[in-house]
């Protein structure tokens, strides 16, 4: 392992299959960067929540497991080196300047065509997504909630929905919905993110405010149920109302089967969703990994502090 | 370990299912009744006797067969459309071709099966058992009319629906008042040399108060090579009455090209209304742009009366070339002129389409909805010409042309024309070029939804304020071919 890999779970104390809070093992590898104890304070609590306990009872499966990732837009290297492993039923949160690279780490896992991996693995369930086609890393359960989703024109939403959910359940040998039952579906879901049926008669995101495309992108998840949910800056443009509508969903959607990783510049929507990690995302890698505190520091002082670990 | 960029060009499957074969192209073997190649007075002559027709009809046929002959010593074929072909020789044509069976046919069971099978293939049912409920059907093979089904369910309600040749002989009165009085035969090149040749098409006549009960149909198919299709269609919507009419087509694979001029008139009296839908699927041509039909057609309707609506729909995804314009002359006041298209042009298609609008009553109402799609070679035009005439008061038109791109080596084009003699006129005129873009097919595939139908979904979506106006189970088929037409021109 090379010196700088941190962020992996080998450098974090993670549970283990005892339900300790912080391990031994990771304790004498890791280094200064993580304030160990605070996050065991911090762990703590977490476990004083029944169904935490639940969860650092089990030995959780690796869902997610990124290893020196590089990647490049028009030969431009954005990701340098991204090392993170996510485990079922955690939530990541990783937080990061503009510029720094945090999108592009959405893109490069949901698969855009634009970025080039150039070097490192992504495995999803132990299968490198390098080289998988976009469509096929959704139908293994990769779900990326957009920052800026795109209008589909002429396409209602319900319509647009179906075929994704149709395709994913093809994909996987799963029972297909004709328009009737799928509209039932539909409308169990739409009311955990409290929106109106009639938005699922409009065209995709065509003329929805802000907080409606945002509103929208929960509900495509909480339809497809992914396993990885990539959150890519679901507060942004949003007032305070619409960040606790979005994060309530977020919420109830993270269950012990899924994981999530939730790319955020502000600490803002933290306050209302539990990341078990939050990490620092600088220079497209990432700089330091922690637990909530982390995102209390970033809010007291920017992210300044963190650009000289970086370097 | 490197990845190159994903990009879909680069993509094997969609490369791998680039051609997708015209499933119509097959030929049926079947003896036929065919005029000598080439165009003259006995020509003319001949297709009228044949046709047993009377002497007004072919007195008329040879006044428009000499002012053709006119138009082609003054070399006045239109050359003003975008799109380039060939000169064609018009001696080198048969006007002329029917199945042999032709005497009078007292039930469908006596159709030639071999007929009857073309049909099927086509998806066109003409047995009573597997009609399409609530639609009835015109069939045309080559030159002629077989079959027309609903007839006396129609007739009991005082529609007729017939073949243009039956209408000639047994309603003469009626397609005398009418015929030639939208598109007389000096009204353009193809319109005269229509008006000459003419062998077969529909006749239809909805009279006074009354709504057809049935989505009235015909279905065009030219089956023998380098015969050329002119068919004349009359549609008569009397006062207060309603038709629903929709038109289909297809042809053979030949190398040759065919040519296909037809024109097609509609009337309608005060209050009536007719809506009239076409699914054009003639042969494009091979992937060479070697091969398929030229679709030289004038359409036109004339809201004669007051209050009255002609409303065009058309889904053109076939012929090598298309040169067409269905057009409503608002004559009455208040009346309504629509036209909603959507074409698609891809290998070495090339399409000028679009409408007129001539604004003559006061108050009178017209609304332009034009989508182009191109993909591989494609090109598409949309033209058209919104004229408001100084006796229009308060004319009101709307215009939307929309373009998509998909691929680089396609093109887009449009040419719209105004032209406004009273001020109190108010016209709108909308346009935008899209390209189906990166981060739409991105999204539709971060949802599971694979590249050909994220395409598919797009191109609907596109197309969604024109397929509308189509009537639902014609929806159906339209949101099909497009599908099928594209399958494989992704990328």
């Amino acid at each position: 392992m090379s010196p700088d890999r941190i962020g992996t779970n080998e450098s974090l104390p993670v549970r283990d299959a005892f339900g300790t809070p912080h391990l031994t093992h990771s304790l004498t590898r890791t280094t200064s960067l993580v304030p160990l104890g605070q996050l065991s304070v911090a762990k703590e609590k977490d476990q004083a929540a029944p169904f935490r306990v639940r969860y650092s009872e089990e030995i959780r499966a690796k869902m997610l497991e990124i290893i020196d990732l590089h990647a490049s837009i028009n030969d431009t290297p954005i990701l340098k080196g991204v090392n993170l492993t996510v485990n079922a039923g955690e939530m990541h949160a990783i937080m990061g300047p503009n510029g720094s690279g945090k999108s592009t780490l959405a893109y490069v896992l949901a698969g855009k065509p634009t970025y080039a991996v150039t070097s490192g693995q992504m495995l999803l369930d132990g299968k490198d997504m390098v080289g998988m086609k976009p469509e096929d890393r959704a139908r293994a359960g990769l779900f990326l909630s957009f920052q800026h989703p795109t209008e589909v024109p002429g396409v209602r939403l319900d319509q647009f929905l179906r075929a994704g959910y149709n395709a994913i359940h093809k994909a996987r040998h799963e029972e297909e919905l004709d328009v009737l039952k799928f509209g039932h579906l539909l409308t169990r879901k739409i009311k955990t993110v409290h929106m109106d049926t009639a938005l699922t008669r409009r065209y995709v995101n065509e003329g929805f405010s802000g907080g409606e495309r945002k509103r929208n992108e929960i509900l495509q998840m909480a339809v497809l149920e992914p396993k990885l949910c990539i959150l890519d800056e679901p507060d942004s443009g949003l007032d305070i109302d619409a960040v606790r509508v979005v994060a309530e969903g977020i919420n109830q959607l993270h269950t012990p089967q899924n994981a999530s990783i939730l790319i955020t510049h502000y600490q803002r929507i933290l306050n209302y969703v539990q990341p078990d990690w939050v990490h620092i995302f600088i220079g497209g890698r990432i700089v330091k990994s922690g637990g909530k505190e982390l995102a209390l520091e970033v809010e007291a002082s920017g992210y300044d502090q963190f650009e000289v670990v970086a370097k | 370990m490197t990845t190159s960029l994903e990009t879909q060009g680069g993509n094997p499957e969609v490369k791998a299912a680039i051609r997708q074969d015209y499933k119509y192209g097959f030929v049926t073997d079947i003896e036929s009744d065919t005029a000598p190649r080439g165009l003259s007075e006995d020509t003319v002559r001949f297709i009228s006797a044949k046709k047993g027709e009377p002497e007004w009809m072919l007195e008329w046929r040879l006044r428009a067969y000499r002012h053709f002959l006119s138009l082609v010593e003054k070399d006045e074929q239109p050359r003003w459309a975008h799109i380039t072909y060939p000169e064609l020789d018009f001696q080198n044509i048969i006007y002329y071709s029917a199945p042999k069976q032709r005497k009078l046919l007292k039930s469908m069971d006596e159709v030639d099966p071999e007929l009857l099978k073309t049909y099927e293939k086509l998806g066109i049912p003409l047995l009573e058992q597997k009609r399409m409920a609530g639609v009835a059907v015109d069939a045309i093979f080559d030159s002629v009319s077989i079959a027309t089904t609903f007839k006396e369910q129609l007739s009991r309600r005082g529609v007729i629906f017939c073949p243009m040749s039956e209408a000639i002989k047994e309603h003469p009165d009626l397609v005398r008042k009418y015929l030639g009085s939208v598109v007389p035969y000096s009204d353009n090149f193809y319109a005269a040399l229509n008006s000459a040749v003419f062998s077969d098409g529909s006749f239809c006549y909805i009279p006074k108060g009354v709504r057809c009960p049935f989505e009235l149909t015909t279905y065009f198919r030219i089956n023998t090579q380098d015969v050329g299709q002119f068919e004349r269609t009359l549609i008569v919507a009397e006062e207060g009455a309603y038709v629903s009419y929709l038109e289909g087509c297809s042809a053979p694979m030949f190398d040759t090209n065919q040519l296909h001029a037809a024109v097609v008139e509609l009337v309608t009296l005060d209050n009536a209304e007719i809506k009239y839908s076409t699914i054009q699927n003639w042969y494009p041509g091979d992937e060479n742009g070697k091969g398929g039909v030229y679709n030289f057609v004038t359409k036109r309707g004339k809201c004669q009366g007051h209050n009255s609506k002609i409303s065009w729909t058309q889904v053109e995804t076939g012929s090598a070339i298309t040169w067409k314009y269905p057009s409503v002359i608002l004559q009455g006041d208040n009346s309504i002129g629509e036209f909603y298209s959507v074409a698609l042009t891809k290998g070495y298609q090339q399409a000028d389409t679009g409408t007129k609008m001539t604004h003559l009553g006061k108050n009178t109402r017209s609304t332009v909805i034009a989508k182009t799609i191109s993909a591989e070679h494609g090109q598409g035009t949309y033209r058209g010409l919104i004229r408001v005439m100084p006796s229009a008061d308060n004319a009101w038109n709307f215009t939307q042309c929309d373009s998509l791109l998909i691929g680089d080596k396609c093109g887009a084009h449009t040419t719209p024309y105004v032209e406004v003699r009273n001020n109190s006129a108010h016209l709108e005129h909308e346009a935008f070029t899209s390209r189906v873009s990166e981060e739409q097919l991105f999204y539709c595939n971060q949802r599971g939804i694979g590249l050909e139908e994220a395409h598919a979904l797009i191109i609907n979506g596109f197309c969604r304020d024109v397929f509308k106006q189509l009537p639902l189970e014609f929806a159906v088929e339209a949101t099909r071919l497009l599908e099928m037409n594209l399958e494989g021109t992704v990328g």
